[in-house]
Formats: C-alpha cells, structure tokens, sequence
C-alpha cells in the first residue's frame, strides 16, 4: 500500500478516477460510449478529442522543462499556426483542394517551428533565461498572429482542413489520433533511445552533461524547436475545430494549462527527471476537470476555482514537506529505520517506478 | 576588466568617479531612462502636442493601477519568484470594491477589505512557496486560477459604481498649473516612496536583496529567510489588491475580466526596468520607469494614429528583447 501511496502517478491518477466518478455519478451515462455511424460516440470520447491540444502542447512542454526550461510561448505560436493556415486557405481560390491545405498546414508547421527555433537560440546560444527568452515571443506572438490575420477574426471552409478539428480517423476523433499518435512516437524515441537520459542529464546540470559529452546547447535547442513545432500543430487542430483564427483567443492561458498538466504529472519546474505518462494523466485530468464542470451543472465561468483547487491540492500533496509527513506515517510501524531523505528531495523520481 | 573601467565610467556622471560596480549596478536602470528619454524627444518632435504636461500627466494617470503592480511585483522578483496572479487579484480587488459598495457598505469598510483581499491571497502564496516548497511560478498560477474564478463566482458581469463619496474619492484631482494629479497617481507615489524606503533604507529590504543574491547563504547569515519570503508575496498580494482598488477608481466599475495578461505587463515592466528574474539585482524605480516606457509606447501609437494596436505588443517584444540582450551583455562582462 506505502509503495502505491509513493507511486509518481498515484495522485494524479487518483484525481482522474475521482473526476470520473464524480461524473459517473451526476450523470450514469457518463461513460457510455456508443456507435454512430462506424463513429465512436460519447462523453470519454469527446474528452480524448478536447485532450489533443493540450496534449501536443503538454508534450513539448514536458521536454524544455525537462531541460530545466519553460515554454511560456506557446499559446502565442498556437494563435500564430491558425492565423497562417486559415489565412492561406483564405486567400486561396480553392480552399477545398487537398494541395492547398496541405500547403497551409506545412506554411503554418514551417513558420512555428521557425518561432521554436527562435527561442531555442534565445536561450541555448545567448545564454538568456527560458522564461524570459520564452515571454518576448508570448508577448510578441500574438501581435504578430494579428498582423497576420489584419485584425480580424478569419473565418474560411474547407472540409479537408475542417477533418483536422472535428473529422473522424479510425473511428476515433482525427485531433485525437494525431496527438497521441505525435506523443507515442516521441515517447518511443524518448524513452527507448538514450535521448531521454541525455535530457534529463541537461536538466540536471547542463555545465557537467556538458563537461562529459552530451550536447546540451544541441539538445536544448531541440526541445525548443519541438516545443514550437508541437504547439503550431495544436494550433492547427484548435483551428480547424473552430474554422476561425482569433489571434485574441486562440490558445489564451494554454501555456498556462500545459505547465499545470506537467506539474500534475509529477514533472517538477526545477527540470531533470521528467515523466512522459504524468503529463498524459495531467492532460486528460484537466479536459476532465472542464468536462465535469459542465456535467455537474456549474457555471463554466467558475471552472477557474476549481482549477485553483485541484490544482492546489495535488500541488501540495507532491510537494516535499507533505510526502515527508506522508511518508513518516506510512513508516511508523518501522520506527527504527531512519526516514531517507531521498525521495522526499525529488518527487518526480523515476527510480520508484523502476524499483 | 579593470582596464576597461575608466572608459565607462563618464557614461554616469562626468567628472564624478564613481566605483566602477555602482556603475554596473545602475546602467540596465540608466538604459531604461536613456529609452525613456528618447521615446519622449522622439516623440515630441514628430507629433505636436506631445509633450505637454497633459501628455505626461496622463502617462500617470492612466498607469497609476500598473505602478503599483509593478512595485510589488518588483519584491518578489526580487528574491527569485514570479508573481503571475497580480491582474486576477487586480480584477478580484475592483470586483470586492464595487459588489461591496453596491450592497451599501461604506468605502473607509469597502477599500481594506479590497486590499485585504489580495493581502491575503499573497499570504497563501508565501506560505505555499515557502513552507510547501511549491515553485513560485505554480503556486501563483494556482492563486490566479483562484482568484479569477472568485471573481466570477462573486460578480459574473461588470458592476458600475455609483458611491457617492468613492466616485467623489476617485474624481479627486489635484491641479498644478498643467499639470494634474488625480488621488490614484498620489497613491501609487506613496506606494512607491514606501517600497523604495522599504528596500533600500529597512533590514528587511537589505534580507530581500540578499534572498535573490542566495537564498543558501542568506538562510546560513541567519536572516529570517521564511519571514521575508512569505513577506515578498504579500506586499505583491496587497499591491495587487490596491492596483484593483486604483482601477475600480479609475474604471468606476468592477469587472471580473478586467486585468487578463496584466501580470505580463507588469513583469516586462519589471524587466524593462532592469531588475534580473534571477532575483538580487533590481531597483523598484527602474520597474516605473519600466511602466512608463509601456504607457508611453502606447501614447506614441495612439498619436500615431495610422498603426494599429497589435503593434504595441510587438513593439514591446521587442523592447523586452533589447533589454535582455543588454543585461545579458553586461552580466557576462561582470563575470
């Protein structure tokens, strides 16, 4: 039981299972899911869907913080990926045709990695701090999605594109594939290549991975590029499911979101170890969070204070004086080995669950 | 390094040796003013009533609520934090104002609960970033989420304020030739001269400074590191909760949505005004002279008249770039 209790993922998914029978409970069909049309249907369903930008976003997130990092601009770069593409398929006399969509979703790819790129230098070439190398272009991004979309709110049809948002692969939500489909290739190569180790030994101590070979100005470099790139296709995806560029509203505090779902997961902002499955927990327990404010019946406007309180509740149930006191009474029936200060030092650490 | 020292040293003051790390220490806030400087000449020559001591004043009144962001964002920046809950308390400070003045209670009872508000809304940061050892940055994320939503659970649509005395208390204007104060700019001066005081002339603010240069070695000189940290978050929180008191004086109204992205004016102000985000290093003037250069971009787009808003943002990205690159500039050379 002690070692469940001490488990990385143990809260965050204790939460979701809460959520979800909360949910269950105020309404019984919550989990039905059924077959519409060789379509799945249902609420878990429309939840894998609303994830998927969040997600993608979580994804890139999770690998800068890793680096010891942070990526506040990507809300800016998600408004600047939707002003791209639908500005292009705006503009072009055949919005329908697959070459031009494809055309705008590889401008609107091209430009955010570009932006990536952009904070990657900022801060593995100048030396310059994440979060203040990331906020020039979080201030910046959205004026430029502005000049973009010249101000305006471009709307545009195209059913090919529209497929990205709303449309069905498989039988499962397109949006949905595409991410988590992005986030098991990344995992993969994360986790069964030394690269995952590589970046957890930058974010551990960049001038020593340094000193012992690893290319950290490379690697940070990358996770920024990746950042960028993962956040222009989220963009796409809250684009295409709107058919709108709002260069005002577009991705507005996702950054923020995506920094919550990594925390959730058990990804500390001090970087290091750093847990991919976390981040997908905390993905889906913040869509969950949104989707149960509905279900329950309360004013979506209030959906920020509940926010605020899961949010501080797992927040403090990770933090290190609580799994202390945790620990201590979990080990009282052993009094005579001393606590190790250890785990309780990091709490993201991945040992336990190699262990 | 020495040796590239008295080529420097006139930039300050002519004539006046001054140590060479003072000099250091002032230019990213000598920086701020050179920009500042230049905006308002540039300014003034290419557009006719521009600097007019109604121009200027303006600049003040209409950034009375950010000065004092600003200044209590400073503090905590100052010790290494980051405070992203400040335009959430702002809103959820003008929000308390105006639902508590519209059910009759008397302002002297309505404006310290406002402040009181955020008072202790950054208490809860303090004690979470210290004794909980949660990041700043998450801990005040929480906060903000909180905040927001108690807006919206308090006040779901924009109150307007019809007090008596408090519409009176904010259409208090003090008039010096051209020039003119209006009872919020003389609050965010207060405001100002007490934190200035506070870090520069208080044991204090000497432990606040010392927190940013090291919290290990502060916490081994024995300075009461926990007292002062949680200390930074509630003059943050009750500057925020005074900036929506400003606000609400300034809008006649509360609104829960008023203050989105207001905490990233206030933290490229602080940057702008030459504080580090490492903490240690900063000054609580450079921050308003900070703040003017934001006010002052946007009087110079509204003069301009043919650029359109989105152009602040950018302008100030860039700003923001500039400053850092200097900073970063002079924080290699030091070392």
């Amino acid at each position: 039981m002690s070692s469940l209790l001490r488990h990385h993922l143990f809260w965050p998914v204790a939460a979701l299972i809460a959520l979800l029978v909360a949910n269950t409970v105020a309404r019984p069909s919550f989990l039905a899911i059924t077959v519409r049309d060789g379509h799945l249907f249902g609420a878990p369903v429309d939840i894998l869907r609303t994830t998927a930008p969040l997600l993608l976003v979580a994804l890139g997130m999770t690998l800068v913080i890793a680096t010891r990092g942070i990526d506040l601009s990507v809300g800016a770069v998600v408004a600047v990926s939707g002003a791209v593409a639908l500005s292009h398929l705006a503009s072009s006399p055949d919005p329908d045709s697959p070459v031009t969509v494809l055309t705008a979703v590889g401008l609107a790819l091209a430009l955010c990695l570009v932006l990536g790129v952009w904070n990657g230098f900022l801060v593995s070439v100048l030396g310059i701090q994440p979060i203040i190398a990331t906020l020039i272009l979080m201030t910046a991004g959205r004026g430029v999605a502005m000049l973009i979309t010249g101000g305006m709110i471009t709307t545009v049809n195209s059913v090919p594109f529209k497929v990205l948002g709303s449309g069905f692969w498989l039988g499962l939500p397109a949006a949905a594939v595409i991410a988590f489909g992005v986030f098991a290739v990344v995992a993969f190569v994360v986790r069964r290549t030394a690269l995952g180790m590589l970046l957890e030994a930058t974010g551990i101590n960049p001038a020593a991975s340094r000193l012992s070979g690893v290319r950290s100005r490379t690697l940070t470099w990358t996770v920024y590029a990746a950042s960028g790139l993962f956040a222009g296709l989220a963009g796409l995806l809250i684009s295409a499911d709107t058919m709108a560029a709002d260069a005002n509203n577009a991705g507005l505090f996702i950054e923020l979101d995506a920094i919550l779902a990594v925390v959730i997961g058990g990804t500390a902002l001090s970087g290091g170890k750093f847990n991919l499955s976390g981040t997908l927990v905390g993905a889906l327990v913040i869509a969950t969070l949104e989707r149960t404010v509905t279900v329950l019946g309360i004013s979506p406007l209030v959906t920020p204070l509940f926010m605020a309180l899961v949010v501080i509740a797992v927040t403090l149930l990770q933090s290190p004086r609580m799994r202390e006191r945790l620990m201590a009474a979990t080990r009282r029936p052993v009094a005579a080995t001393p606590p190790e200060p250890q785990p309780a030092a990091r709490p993201d650490s991945t040992e336990v669950k190699a262990r | 390094m020495t040796t590239s020292a008295p080529a420097r040293a006139p930039r300050t003051l002519a004539g006046v040796r001054i140590p060479t790390r003072l000099d250091r220490r002032y230019l990213p806030v000598v920086g701020t003013f050179v920009v500042l400087a230049l905006m308002l000449v540039v300014g003034g020559t290419r557009y006719e009533n521009f600097l007019t001591p109604a121009v200027v004043s303006n600049l003040f009144i209409n950034n009375a609520h950010l000065i004092v962001l600003a200044v209590g964002m400073t503090f905590v920046i100052l010790t290494g934090g980051i405070d992203l809950s400040v335009g959430a308390v702002l809103a959820l400070s003008t929000v308390v104002t105006a639902a508590l003045l519209q059910a009759g209670l008397p302002p002297a009872v309505v404006i310290p609960l406002a402040v009181g508000a955020g008072t202790v809304i950054g208490l809860a940061h303090g004690v979470m970033v210290h004794y909980f050892q949660v990041q700043p940055f998450v801990a005040t994320l929480a906060g903000m989420f909180f905040a927001r939503g108690l807006c919206f659970l308090i006040a779901p649509e924009s109150i307007a304020i019809s007090n008596g005395s408090f519409v009176e208390l904010a259409s208090w204007v003090q008039i010096f030739g051209e020039w003119k104060m209006s009872s919020s700019v003389l609050v965010a001066l207060i405001v100002l001269g007490l934190a200035f005081l506070a870090l520069h002339f208080t044991r204090f603010g000497r432990t606040v400074y010392a927190i940013g240069g090291g919290e290990q070695s502060a916490l081994l000189m024995g300075l009461p590191v926990a007292r002062t940290k949680v200390l930074a978050y509630v003059v943050s929180g009750t500057c925020a909760g005074l900036g929506g008191l400003l606000f609400a004086m300034y809008s006649r109204s509360g609104y829960s949505l008023t203050g989105v992205a207001m905490e990233l004016d206030a933290i490229a102000a602080v940057v702008i005004g030459g504080t580090l985000l490492t903490g240690g290093t900063g000054f609580v003037l450079g921050s308003v002279l900070g703040v003017l250069v934001l006010g002052l971009i946007q009087t110079i787009i509204t003069f301009e008249g043919t650029l359109s808003s989105w152009w602040t943002r950018i302008v100030i990205g860039v700003l923001l770039l500039i400053f850092v690159l200097l900073q970063r500039v002079l924080s290699l050379r030091r070392t």
